[in-house]
């Protein structure tokens, strides 16, 4: 006779107990998500069948016919397949403007968060400068730095380092200062305690910073290159909008969105992998 | 094993803090090979003589020394192990251990060197401690008492004069705890080290040291007078517990704990804080103490011989 027993019935997907399995977590994840397409397609059906030329909410057909030539054939005027080339130069000026400012924001936060004059002497001014909103200065830069790359790198520049200097300082100060102590008596300098203790702990938490401003960099490049540019993502986006051109505004922008994403997961990534011993985030 | 045998000594130190005297007049000498525990109530300025040793903060009249030469800055002439924070966490046991013999002052940006000795230091050192096993492992994945040793071994490798340690054990639960006092007690005797050990916990510091210095702010001084509070701490009691030749059973005999408890009586129980305090140890190893009675007639501040 086998006991039947009651066995405490604990939540499986909701609830502070949950603990849903791995298919389980995959699907949910991918509810509103396909919500979002059926709410799309039914709203798109729907406007076409009323009027078939219907420019607002294209089809995916549509979308696709409207992409697939920017994807395989070059443009006629300047010869480059146009989607590629403005994903290229999107790319290129993310990475300048965001890798710098992350590289010097490393340098400076790493200063200010261990050496009290350093702290003294920028901190008042990074501060002011992270007060004033970036797109104000879109023109000045424009004006200053001239209307090509410069100045769209220098507004991603001036838009996400602030925030990642002030992270990366409060990171530093954060560090126990008995860690400071510890390399001292082990033999080590100060400059060794900056760039052989703090850096390395410092790290990974940037990397997390790095990936939220990414969020505000995209935000700025698109702003740069859809007042002044002749190509990136952004430009070609408010170059169509003049002809409601949503069977590519719409692929571009959902383009966009994944190179996002998978920027977020791929530092994720990078930082568990290099870090494992971080235990600032165990979120997976 | 150890050739760099040194001692620590403070001579006429007084520290304030703004108008507060924090510490008053204190003379202390550790003498090579000594495991010296400094015990006295929190808030008295046993962190603060600690800094001083380690040179993150300058006394306002009198100096520390080590090894004869005054203190500057934190150098690798004292060996620290805290509470918690000595171990850096995004190094593994081995990275920890050996930091030590790789950092340098003039050249930490270049690459770390591959040297085979250290190496080999760092490993025997590791071995010494029951480390190897751990030697991989980042210190969140050990255990409070694993992490602890490690940080012993860390603060050895690079054979510092004297071994500071502020109150290393005292996160521990009490087996582990009373494992690594142990273990700090054997490898005290076998490697022959310098130690300054500071807690607030009496019985560790009876338990484990050669020799026992009470830090109180509380004590009668030259007139008489009755203690005042914000009066600064002085060494109130320098006991020669001449336990270095003794086995660690010793330590847990009957008489101990009468010694322990006979200290614990008189009020120096630094959890207790009694104003005015009467001592009349009754205790078989010689020891020395300020007089403190409740009348004031007695010659008191000074340090008397048994």
């Amino acid at each position: 006779m086998t006991a039947s027993f009651n066995r405490p019935r604990i939540a499986r997907l909701f609830g502070v107990h949950a603990a849903p399995s791995t298919v389980q977590r995959v699907l949910l994840g991918a509810l509103p998500f396909l919500l979002l397409l059926i709410v799309y397609v039914l709203a798109s059906q729907a406007r076409l069948a009323e009027n078939p030329d219907d420019r607002l909410l294209p089809g995916f057909a549509q979308m696709w016919d409207a992409i697939w030539p920017m994807l395989s054939e070059p443009d006629a005027r300047t010869g480059h397949y146009s989607f590629w080339n403005d994903t290229q130069a999107s790319l290129l000026r993310l990475a300048i403007g965001v890798g710098s400012a992350f590289l010097l924001a490393m340098w400076l936060g790493l200063n200010t968060g261990s050496f009290a004059g350093m702290t003294a002497l920028v901190n008042p001014f990074v501060t002011f400068i992270s007060m004033i909103p970036p797109l104000a200065l879109l023109p000045i830069l424009f004006i200053s730095l001239g209307v090509d790359e410069l100045g769209k790198v220098a507004l991603i520049f001036i838009g996400t380092f602030p925030l990642m200097t002030r992270d990366v300082h409060l990171a530093t100060r954060a560090l126990p200062p008995e860690q400071l102590t510890k390399t001292l008596t082990l033999g080590g300098g100060e400059l060794a305690f900056v760039y052989r203790i703090a850096l390395p702990q410092v790290l990974p938490r940037a990397i997390d910073t790095l990936r939220l401003s990414l969020g505000a960099a995209w935000l700025f490049l698109i702003a740069a290159e859809a007042i002044a540019s002749t190509e990136g993502l952004g430009y070609r986006i408010f170059l169509v909008r003049r002809y409601l051109a949503m069977d590519v505004i719409i692929p571009y922008v959902a383009w966009i969105t994944c190179i996002g994403f998978l920027f977020d997961y791929l530092l994720r990534r990078l930082r568990r992998w290099c870090f494992p011993w971080y235990q600032g985030d165990n979120a997976p | 094993m150890m050739s760099t045998q040194s001692k620590l000594h403070i001579e006429d130190v007084y520290k304030r803090y703004g108008s507060r005297l924090v510490l008053d007049n204190i003379d202390l000498t550790v003498a090579a090979g000594e495991l010296c525990t400094l015990v006295g109530p929190s808030g008295c300025g046993k962190s603060t003589l600690l800094r001083l040793v380690l040179g993150q903060e300058f006394a306002d009249h009198g100096q520390v020394l080590i090894d004869g030469a005054t203190v500057q800055h934190p150098d690798s002439q004292r060996g620290i192990v805290y509470q918690k924070y000595s171990l850096f966490p995004h190094l593994t046991v081995l990275d920890n251990v050996r930091l030590g013999l790789r950092l340098d002052r003039q050249h930490w940006w270049l690459p770390w060197r591959h040297d085979k000795s250290a190496d080999d230091e760092a490993l025997a050192m590791l071995e010494q401690l029951r480390l190897t096993d751990a030697r991989h492992k980042y210190p969140h994945e050990l255990s409070g008492g694993m992490q602890q040793r490690v940080a012993i071994a860390q603060a050895l490798v690079t054979k510092p004069p004297i071994l500071l340690m502020d109150e290393p054990f005292g996160a521990l639960d009490p087996d582990t705890r009373e494992q690594m006092q142990i273990y700090l007690m054997e490898l005290h005797e076998k490697q022959q080290l310098t130690i300054f050990f500071v807690t607030h916990d009496l019985e560790e510091a009876c338990y484990i040291g050669t020799r026992l210095l009470v830090l109180s702010q509380y004590y009668t001084d030259d007139r008489g007078d009755a203690p005042e509070i914000g009066r600064g701490a002085k060494i109130v009691a320098d006991y020669d517990l001449e336990v270095h030749a003794l086995p660690t059973t010793v330590k847990g005999s009957q008489a101990y704990r009468d010694f322990v408890g006979q200290l614990r009586d008189n009020g120096f129980n630094p959890g207790i804080r009694k104003h005015v305090r009467e001592f009349n140890l009754q205790h078989p190893h010689s020891f020395r103490t300020l007089t403190m009675q409740e009348d004031g007639q007695h010659g008191v501040g000074l340090l008397n011989s048994p």
